[in-house]
C-alpha cells in the first residue's frame, strides 16, 4: 500500500455530504424540535422544555401507548403461535422443497403490503368474498362484520409480519443438531417431552428475534390500522402522523416519534445480542 | 437421524393452509381485475373493461408518470452516491468511517413512519416547497442504502491488486476507478438499482408525508382509493404494479444469477 491513505476522498464526499444533510441533520432536528414548544396557531418556540414528553404520559394518550401495545401483544403472541411451527416444520422439510418453501415465503414481501391488504379488504368486506361463501354454505344469515374493525387489523399484522417469525423459527430450527433430539428418543423421552426440552429450547432464540423483529414494528404500522381498522384504532403511529397532518402540533409529534425510535433501536440492540450469543454459543438460551 | 427430522402429514396440511392464506388476497386481486361484474364475489366472466377505464383515467396516468419519474431519478441519483460511497468507504481510513457508514443505512432500520414526519418536519423547516423535489430526495435518501451495501459486498469479494496494477502503469485514480473498478461493480450497481427502483415504486408511507397537497404517486393514489372503498379499477392498478414488481424482481435475480457465474468462471480460472 505506497499509495497516500486518502485516495477516496473524492469519491466519499457525495455520501458524506448527503448523509449528513438528509439523513443526520433530519434526525438531529427533530431531537430539537421534540424539546421546543408548540405555539398556539402553526409554528413552534424554541424554549427547551420537557412538556411534550410530559404530555405522552396524559391518560389520553396512555391510552393510545396502552392500545398499541395490546394489539403489538395480540399481533405478536398469535404470530408466534402460528408462526412457530411453520418455521419449525420448514426447516424439517428436505433440502429441495425447503428451497421452495423459502422463495414462497419471501415472495409476497415483494409484492406492495398495500395490494396485500387490499386483497383482504376484498374478503373481509360486508359484501366480500367470505361473507358470500359462508352465506352460500348457509353457516350465517348476516353477514359478519370483520372489516373495519380489531380482528381485521389484526389478521393485517400478523399478515405482514408473519413471514419475519417464521423466517427467524426457520433460521434457528435450521441449526439444529436433530442428534441431539435422537439421544433424546433413544434415552427414552416421549415425543412431545424430547421436543420441550430439546426442540423448543434450542429454538427459543430464534422465537425470541422473531419477537423482537415484529412486536415494535406492530406499534408504528399505521397504514394497517388505517385501512383495515377504518380509523377506529388509533395506534403510535398513527397519533403522530395525525399530530403531524390534522393537529399541527410537531413538537408533540416530534417526542412521539423519539420514544418510538428509543424503543426500536432498544429492539435492535437486543435482537443483536440474542443473535450474536447465539452465534457464539452454537447451542441454546441459557 | 430420518427418524426424528421427518414432517408428518399434519404439517404439510399446516404449511399449506398457511401458504394459500398468504397467497390468497393476492390471487383475489388479480382475479376480479379481469372479472366482468363490479362485486368481487363471484367470477362472472372475464373482461378487461377495468384495464381500459384505468387507461383512460388521467390522474392515475399522471400518477404512474410521476411514479417512473421519480423511480428513475432517484435510483439513478442513489446509484452515483452509493456506488461512488461505497467503493470511497473501501479505501479511506477515516475514523469517521464506521459511523458515517452506519448513518447512511439508517434509514432502512428506522421505521418508515419515523423517516416519512422527521423528513417533513426537516422539509418544512428548511422551506422546501413539497413537491418532486421532496419526492426526490426523500426517496434517494432510502435508495442509497440498497446500493451502498450491494456495491460494498461486492467490492469485499474483489481483488484490490487489479486497481493498484492500473494506478502502476500510469493511470489516474479517477481513469482507473472508470476503466477498472467500475466496470468490475457494475452487477452489484445494477442489482441495487433494480433493489432501489422497486423500492421507490412501491413506498407509500414516507411519500405520504412529503408529497404535499398537488403532486401523487401511483401508490400514494392506490392508498387514498383503497381508504374510499373498492373498485376493479383499483384492482387492475394493483396487477399492473404487481407484474411491473415481478419482472424487476425476475430481473434481479437474473443479475445475480450472472454475477455468481462469472464468480465461479473467475474462481475456475484461478
Amino acid at each position: 500500500m505506497r499509495r497516500p491513505k486518502n485516495g477516496g476522498v473524492w469519491m466519499i464526499l457525495p455520501l458524506y455530504l448527503f448523509t449528513i444533510v438528509f439523513v443526520a441533520g433530519p434526525l438531529l432536528y427533530v431531537l430539537a424540535l421534540s424539546f421546543a414548544k408548540a405555539n398556539d396557531g402553526y409554528g413552534v418556540t424554541w424554549a427547551f422544555n420537557l412538556e411534550n414528553y410530559k404530555r405522552i404520559l396524559d391518560p389520553v394518550y396512555q391510552n393510545t401507548f396502552k392500545q398499541s401495545f395490546q394489539l403489538a401483544l395480540t399481533s405478536t403472541v398469535l404470530n408466534c403461535l402460528i408462526g412457530y411451527p411453520f418455521g419449525y416444520f420448514m426447516a424439517r422439510l428436505p433440502e429441495k422443497k425447503k428451497k421452495h418453501a423459502m422463495i414462497g415465503l419471501m415472495l409476497p414481501f415483494w409484492v406492495n403490503s398495500l395490494i396485500r391488504l387490499y386483497g383482504w379488504i376484498i374478503i373481509l368486506q360486508k359484501k366480500g368474498l367470505l361473507n358470500h361463501l359462508l352465506k352460500s354454505l348457509h353457516l350465517i344469515d348476516k353477514p359478519l362484520k370483520i372489516l373495519y374493525s380489531y380482528p381485521a387489523v389484526v389478521i393485517g399484522m400478523l399478515y405482514v409480519l408473519f413471514p419475519f417469525m417464521a423466517l427467524s423459527v426457520y433460521s434457528s430450527a435450521e441449526k439444529l443438531d436433530w442428534s441431539l433430539v435422537e439421544a433424546a428418543r433413544d434415552l427414552g423421552a416421549s415425543k412431545t417431552k424430547a421436543f420441550w426440552t430439546v426442540t423448543f429450547r434450542l429454538t427459543l432464540p430464534g422465537l425470541l428475534s422473531g419477537v423482537i423483529l415484529t412486536f415494535i414494528p406492530s406499534m408504528g404500522l399505521f397504514f394497517i390500522a388505517d385501512i383495515l381498522g377504518g380509523n377506529k384504532i388509533v395506534l403510535v403511529g398513527s397519533l403522530i402522523q395525525e399530530q403531524m397532518t390534522r393537529g399541527s402540533n410537531w413538537p408533540f409529534a416530534a417526542a412521539l416519534a423519539v420514544v418510538l425510535l428509543i424503543l426500536t433501536t432498544l429492539m435492535i440492540m437486543l435482537y443483536r445480542k440474542i443473535t450474536n450469543a447465539k452465534q457464539l454459543e452454537g447451542v441454546g438460551w441459557e | 437421524m430420518s427418524r426424528v427430522k421427518k414432517n408428518s402429514k399434519f404439517a404439510s396440511v399446516y404449511m399449506g393452509i398457511l401458504f394459500f392464506l398468504m397467497y390468497l388476497p393476492i390471487g383475489v386481486v388479480i382475479v376480479f381485475s379481469f372479472n366482468e361484474s363490479k362485486l368481487p364475489v363471484a367470477f362472472t366472466g372475464f373482461s378487461t373493461v377495468w384495464y381500459e377505464k384505468l387507461f383512460n383515467n388521467h390522474a392515475m396516468m399522471e400518477a404512474l408518470r410521476n411514479s417512473l419519474i421519480l423511480g428513475a431519478l432517484s435510483t439513478f441519483i442513489s446509484a452515483v452516491i452509493g456506488t461512488l460511497g461505497a467503493v470511497g468507504l473501501s479505501k479511506i481510513r477515516w475514523r469517521s468511517k464506521g459511523a458515517m457508514e452506519y448513518i447512511s443505512i439508517l434509514p432502512l432500520m428506522i421505521p418508515e413512519i419515523i423517516l416519512g414526519m422527521v423528513l417533513m418536519a426537516f422539509f418544512y423547516m428548511m422551506g422546501l416547497p413539497f413537491g418532486m423535489l421532496t419526492l426526490l430526495i426523500g426517496h434517494t435518501i432510502f435508495c442509497v442504502p440498497y446500493i451502498l451495501m450491494e456495491v460494498k459486498a461486492r467490492l469485499a469479494g474483489m481483488d484490490p491488486a487489479l486497481e493498484e496494477a492500473a494506478r502502476d502503469l500510469g493511470a489516474t485514480p479517477f481513469r482507473a476507478f472508470l476503466d477498472i473498478t467500475l466496470p468490475l461493480c457494475m452487477p452489484a450497481v445494477l442489482s441495487g438499482s433494480l433493489l432501489a427502483f422497486a423500492m421507490s415504486m412501491d413506498d407509500v408511507v414516507i411519500s405520504i408525508f412529503i408529497n404535499g397537497p398537488k403532486v401523487s404517486t401511483l401508490p400514494i393514489k392506490v392508498y387514498t382509493q383503497i381508504k374510499t372503498g373498492v373498485t376493479p379499477e383499483i384492482n387492475a392498478l394493483c396487477t399492473i404494479m404487481l407484474a411491473v414488481t415481478l419482472l424487476i424482481l425476475g430481473l434481479y435475480s437474473l443479475v445475480k444469477r450472472i454475477n455468481q457465474g462469472e464468480k465461479t468462471d473467475e474462481k475456475q480460472a484461478h
